[in-house]
């Protein structure tokens, strides 16, 4: 790369017009009115840029780049296409992706250019190599939890911590070693095969409901592998894509780590559902009052302005579509209907947004948490439909609960809560929820996607 | 080299900063869609394993780099796919004017 033939002008312009174009398309990701200019910008970048690299003066076989590129659009094209309610393992598993292109891509670097590697190129190279390692593996862990081919639950064993900072160190080491004698090899596949390691140990002693720190984290993990690998390769295209992907999940594992009131080694070192877990034990049961589909289509009737608080049991139960013809069915009966998202509810950023955005229901109805806090007060019933731990009121009085201080939906403020709920058993996280044994609150019993179609029939029917 | 390098660091350094800016405005309802985005804009490092596997330099390269294309030329497509499929989805209910 140092000396530049003609063709490398043209395609370092191509580039530059290229990480234009990234930079726009996540600038038009502000709003949804112009979100799609973005993709097309994105994909007019990553167009020219494949095209100019095809353009490159070292390329002196074709053949195997055309065959992989047809490959890997024919195993796109389905991974574009699954359910929208298994976006978040499909997420994961296209990090597992990039972070493989990015490991494979550094191996066969060090390989090809060993024992000639200076000092901060093999840093780099490693720091590569590290992080597209861990997120490679620690992203397949995620998307198994998510698909649930994996334990949702945490997986813990004596000693993890400690096993995991070991393991750490032997990275960083080799890799050190490494910079100083870029010529014993054999430390190289020592930091890949750790980094691999520690990728799978680092993801299983995490539970279900903190996927959606763990993505971002791994998402910006991601990004930074990718723009070490633009150091190697002096591609600053490479490192201002990197750069861009990486401060994206960046802030939004610290979104959702406010949102949960936590910190990131809390999140990655914390193990959350064991404290829990055991904290739920030795509960006595307390009366709740109950209420038929019948009772609650009447209440819901009497409302003027009702709020719908979608977690990710929605989600599990398949529900969305009818919570949309309830929707309807209110709105056509002139209540105010809206939706109070929280930032962590579902399993991933944005998750519930786009799961009702897919049940049609229009966006200017979905309403952040900060934004609505303040409504509940003048909100006459508050729906819960499979969230918990977003509405327990537990996080802002009991300083003994797990989620003390956590920022939820204070929907206990509203005039009547219902919640929709399978049974009185402690969800996922094991934590009791107070806001089921308050007067105003009415349980409602059974499957989401039943009860909610058992509203949707009375409200319909009898009339 | 050295002076290369200086400058990559520069380029990070001012990428970071843009990425952080524009990131920050963009509405908690795109969360998702955004991850996919950046997503697939990542795996624009395709062009580093197009060139590896195109100069031919070692067998053992040109393996890694197939498989390297191919994964992430799929989240390339997917990627730009399901944002697709997601954003259409988004309709207000305020009529267009």
């Amino acid at each position: 790369m140092t000396e530049f033939a003609g063709s490398q002008y043209i395609i370092e312009i191509i580039y530059l017009v290229a990480s234009a174009l990234f930079i726009l398309s996540l600038k038009w990701m502000s709003s949804p009115a112009t979100a799609r200019h973005g993709i097309l910008a994105g994909e007019i970048g990553m167009v020219l840029a494949i095209a100019g690299t095809l353009l490159h003066h070292g390329i002196v076989d074709y053949k195997w780049i055309i065959i992989a590129l047809v490959l890997g659009s024919g195993i796109g094209v389905p991974l574009g296409m699954v359910q929208m309610t298994a976006v978040p393992q499909r997420t994961a598993l296209s990090h597992a992706f990039g972070a493989l292109c990015v490991t494979l891509v550094g191996t066969a670097e060090f390989y090809l250019r060993s024992p000639d590697v200076p000092k901060f190129m093999m840093s780099v190279l490693s720091m590569e190599v590290i992080l597209g390692g861990l997120t490679f593996t620690g992203s397949l862990m995620a998307a198994g939890k998510l698909q649930e081919i994996l334990p949702q639950r945490p997986i813990t064993f004596k000693g993890q911590n400690l096993v995991n900072l070991l393991l750490f160190v032997v990275a960083v080491g080799s890799a050190v070693h490494l910079v100083l004698h870029p010529g014993a090899r054999i430390f190289f596949p020592i930091i890949v095969g750790v980094s691999l390691i520690f990728g799978v140990l680092l993801v299983i002693p995490i539970g279900g409901a903190d996927m959606p720190t763990v993505i971002s984290l791994l998402n910006s993990y991601a990004g930074l592998s990718a723009a070490a690998m633009g150091f190697v390769l002096d591609s600053k295209l490479l490192i201002i894509a990197g750069a861009l992907d990486g401060s994206s999940g960046l802030i939004l594992s610290i979104i959702m780590s406010k949102a949960m009131n936590r910190s990131f080694a809390n999140v990655l070192f914390g193990a959350f559902g064991q404290v829990q877990a055991s904290a739920a034990a030795g509960q006595e049961a307390k009366p709740v009052r109950s209420a038929t589909p019948e009772e609650a289509a009447a209440i819901l009737l009497a409302a003027n302005k009702v709020v719908i608080v979608p977690g990710y049991g929605m989600a599990v139960a398949q529900a969305q579509h009818k919570v949309r013809e309830l929707y309807d069915a209110l709105t056509k009966k002139g209540v105010d209907v809206r939706f109070a998202i929280h930032p962590v509810a579902g399993r991933m950023p944005g998750h519930m947004n786009v799961l009702l955005a897919e049940a049609d229901i229009p966006y200017d109805r979905l309403i952040e948490m900060d934004e609505i806090n303040g409504d509940f007060p003048q909100t006459d019933v508050a729906l819960i439909i499979g969230a918990n731990d977003v509405t327990n009121p537990a996080a802002r009085t009991d300083q003994s609960s797990p989620i003390f201080g956590m920022p939820i939906l204070d929907v206990d403020k509203a005039h009547t809560v219902m919640v929709i709920k399978r049974g009185m058993s402690p969800g996922f996280a094991g934590i009791d929820n107070p806001l089921y044994y308050l007067d105003r609150t009415l349980m409602l019993f059974g499957d989401a996607k039943q009860f909610v179609g058992g509203i949707v029939r009375e409200l319909s029917g009898g009339h | 080299m050295n002076n290369n390098l200086i400058d990559a660091l520069f380029v990070f350094m001012l990428a970071a900063f843009i990425g952080f800016e524009v990131i920050r405005h963009v509405s908690p309802l795109l969360h998702t869609p955004l991850m996919s985005l950046t997503n697939a804009l990542d795996a624009i490092a395709v062009v580093g394993a197009i060139v590896l596997v195109g100069e031919k330099k070692s067998t053992f390269a040109t393996v890694l780099g197939v498989i390297a294309i191919v994964a992430a030329t799929s989240n390339v497509v997917g990627g730009f796919l399901i944002t697709d499929r997601m954003l259409r989805m988004f309709k207000t209910s305020r009529p267009k004017s």
